[in-house]
């Protein structure tokens, strides 16, 4: 193996890295805020195909991508709110809807999406910064990508900032952690936790209009093909962690991009066992920083998993 | 117009859509029903189905069809037969692989009904099967693509290594090595039939490794299609004629059913009081299948090869699966002068031939 062809292997991993993670790295970094407010949102898969869904038929009837991008965020952003009125106004099982709620929009997206099966779109367009990517093998991954490649970092250091350095951040954060402090001392958990999905609710329909205006250009029923649970599952690799959700969403991503480069270049190793490389990761890792957990996790979350609410 | 419901199915949760066409108010000369697995507009082998069936309702006008998508393959598509039936269809395609035993139930409770079945392995007095062999499409598609290439590097994806798709990708590597001794084919598993994204970046990592034409048996062709003309890699179709729609200046040529004759004749002959129950396999001759239109990047002389040897395939003289042929480790598979038995390659093919590589277990 050449020097030459280790370096084009890097690369294709690398690229593809962030091309396979961005979806899950959106939908995970709005699960973020949502589970730092105590809810756990099993129906994200779900958020993920009414953004991917509703983005695709924008961009078919308007033909502007940029439009269809909102468009999706507000969709999941709405769809969260559903579940919002279930589990905070109605106080129902948050597992129980959410799963629920998932396979509503299963039902939804299919009928909505039926007649955009098979239809062409303008994509979200490929932009790059002039002059930095020239830089050789770093350039193009890194300095070439379309509008959400761009607003990774950005997105995930604002969500940071609102968490950590805002008085609402503090104010989510001690909802998550006890709905009783927190309305003691004279918070609306209520009104909190519904912000706190609805925001969630856009980052997980602009990770499905990833998806569908970007990575692949198609609509088609169940598009997101699990990458919703996987986003749900990095959040707490992340340790709720907004930062972090970015290097876990491109790890997700780099081992879809490394089995398939495999792949390519007929190295022998079954796909069957690569395919579950991120999955094997994702068990790693919590196994290496289980211990930690009880730290890290909101306390409000411990009601729903132990079901002591 | 078209008039859509929906319902919520099954217990298990799972929510489908149904969309039916209405009840039209003169009476229809013969009610055709038809399930899909998946959407009838989506490149691929459901719309190829469904454009069948609209050649053959212009074909017979009077023909009322009643078409049901994304049912699944569970006993909820013995309801959507039984519901059909009770609609007055007198004939039934059930469109996709997993409906046969939920068709053969609803076949033996309905006698007077008739069903198709697509691929299909076991029949009844009632439920004919029916296909089309694909191998010799591919082989010609082998050889555009062998012709073609620019760097002798071919690539499929598949949703699974399963025996016919294996026995497809065989042959169309024989077709490219019979036009381009340096073309390999690379083959990438993709462990799901459904996942556009992951068939994008499959897509991708081929473009990376310097392939150049790559087809893919998964549900929707578009992706894949589409991924490669943005790569500016080259791209045939699979399943359906229109998977075309999808393409730009880098289409090459690919396979589609076209099944509308052959439906038209099943539909004339239940009126007509004719039909028997039959395994109808149609070959390259039959029309069952056709080979798509070329794209601009195929040469005159190319076309004029296809056209040869698609002759002396139809006369029998080129075989496509004579031996000797060689696995790509070097075991001989069929010896000199020997034809594969086909049957057994499509039920039982395990292997790929020379020149074609790929993690298949």
């Amino acid at each position: 193996m050449t020097w030459a062809t280790v370096l084009s292997f890097i690369q294709g991993v690398a690229s593809g890295a962030i091309r396979s993670g961005a979806s899950i790295f959106y939908a995970a970094l709005g699960e973020v805020i949502v589970q730092r407010a105590g809810i756990v949102n099993l129906g994200l898969e779900g958020c993920m195909l009414v953004g991917a869904c509703a983005g695709f038929i924008v961009a078919s009837r308007t033909g502007n991508p940029y439009v269809a991008l909102l468009v999706a965020a507000v969709a999941g952003g709405a769809f969260n709110l559903v579940l919002g009125l279930l589990v905070i106004t109605r106080r129902a099982n948050q597992l129980a809807s959410g799963l629920t709620l998932l396979f509503l929009a299963y039902g939804l997206t299919s009928i909505l999406g039926a007649d955009y099966v098979g239809k062409r779109i303008n994509g979200l367009q490929q932009l790059s910064i002039p002059l930095l990517v020239d830089i050789p093998v770093v350039g193009p991954v890194l300095f070439q990508g379309d509008v959400l490649w761009f607003t990774m970092l950005p997105a995930a250091g604002c969500v940071w900032w609102l968490l950590y350095r805002t008085r609402w951040g503090l104010s989510l954060r001690t909802v998550g952690e006890s709905r009783v402090v927190a309305y003691a001392s004279g918070l609306s958990p209520r009104s909190l936790q519904y912000q706190a999905l609805f925001i969630g609710g856009l980052l997980g329909g602009v990770g499905g209009a990833q998806l569908s205006l970007s990575y692949a250009r198609v609509w088609i029923e169940q598009m997101t093909a699990g990458r919703g649970f996987i986003a749900v599952a990095l959040v707490i690799f992340a340790s709720w962690h907004p930062v972090r959700a970015i290097a876990g969403g491109l790890l997700f991503g780099g081992a879809i991009a490394f089995q398939l480069q495999l792949q390519a270049r007929n190295a022998s190793v079954s796909p069957f066992l690569l395919d579950m490389l991120p999955y094997v990761l994702t068990i790693a890792v919590l196994l290496i920083w289980g211990r930690n957990r009880q730290y890290q996790m909101p306390q409000g979350l411990s009601s729903v998993f132990e079901g002591t609410d | 117009m078209r008039f859509r419901w929906f319902s919520l199915l099954s217990s298990a949760g799972i929510v489908a859509a149904l969309f039916l066409t209405p009840a039209q108010a003169q009476t229809a000369t013969l009610v055709v029903g038809a399930l899909h697995v998946g959407s009838v507009n989506d490149n691929g082998y459901n719309q190829a189905m469904h454009e069948g069936l609209l050649n053959m309702q212009a074909n017979l006008p009077g023909i009322r069809v009643i078409e049901a998508e994304q049912v699944p393959e569970s006993a909820d598509s013995e309801r959507v037969m039984e519901n059909m039936v009770a609609q007055g269809a007198k004939l039934v395609f059930p469109q996709s692989f997993g409906y046969l035993d939920p068709a053969l139930n609803v076949a033996q409770r309905h006698p007077d009904v008739i069903f198709e079945h697509p691929a299909g392995y076991k029949q009844a007095a009632n439920l004919g099967t029916f296909w089309s062999d694909t191998t010799s499409f591919e082989y010609l598609m082998g050889q555009v693509a062998g012709r073609t290439t620019k760097t002798n590097k071919l690539g499929w994806i598949i949703g699974f290594p399963i025996p016919n798709i294996l026995t497809s990708i065989n042959a169309f590597q024989l077709g490219a090595l019979s036009v381009n001794p340096k073309a390999v084919t690379q083959v990438i598993v993709d462990n799901t039939w459904v996942d556009p994204a992951k068939e994008a970046e499959a897509v991708n990592a081929l473009a990376d490794n310097g392939v150049d034409v790559v087809t893919m048996i998964v549900d929707s062709p578009s992706t894949v299609i589409q991924t490669a003309e943005a790569r500016g890699i080259m791209s045939m179709g699979f399943h359906c004629l229109c998977a075309q729609n999808a393409a730009g200046d880098h289409w090459l040529t690919g396979v589609g059913f076209t099944w509308g004759p052959l439906f038209t004749r099943m539909a004339q002959q239940v009126m007509d009081g004719t039909w028997k129950s039959t395994n109808d396999v149609g070959n390259l001759a039959s029309g069952y299948a056709a080979l798509a239109p070329y794209g601009p990047l195929v040469s005159e002389d190319t076309r004029a090869l296809v056209d040869t040897s698609k002759a002396t395939l139809i006369s029998g003289e080129l075989q496509v699966f004579r031996g000797p042929i060689y696995d790509n480790s070097g075991r001989l598979r069929v010896p000199d002068g020997q034809i594969a038995n086909f049957e057994e390659l499509l039920n039982s093919t395990d292997w790929l031939v020379q020149g074609a590589t790929g993690q298949i277990s």
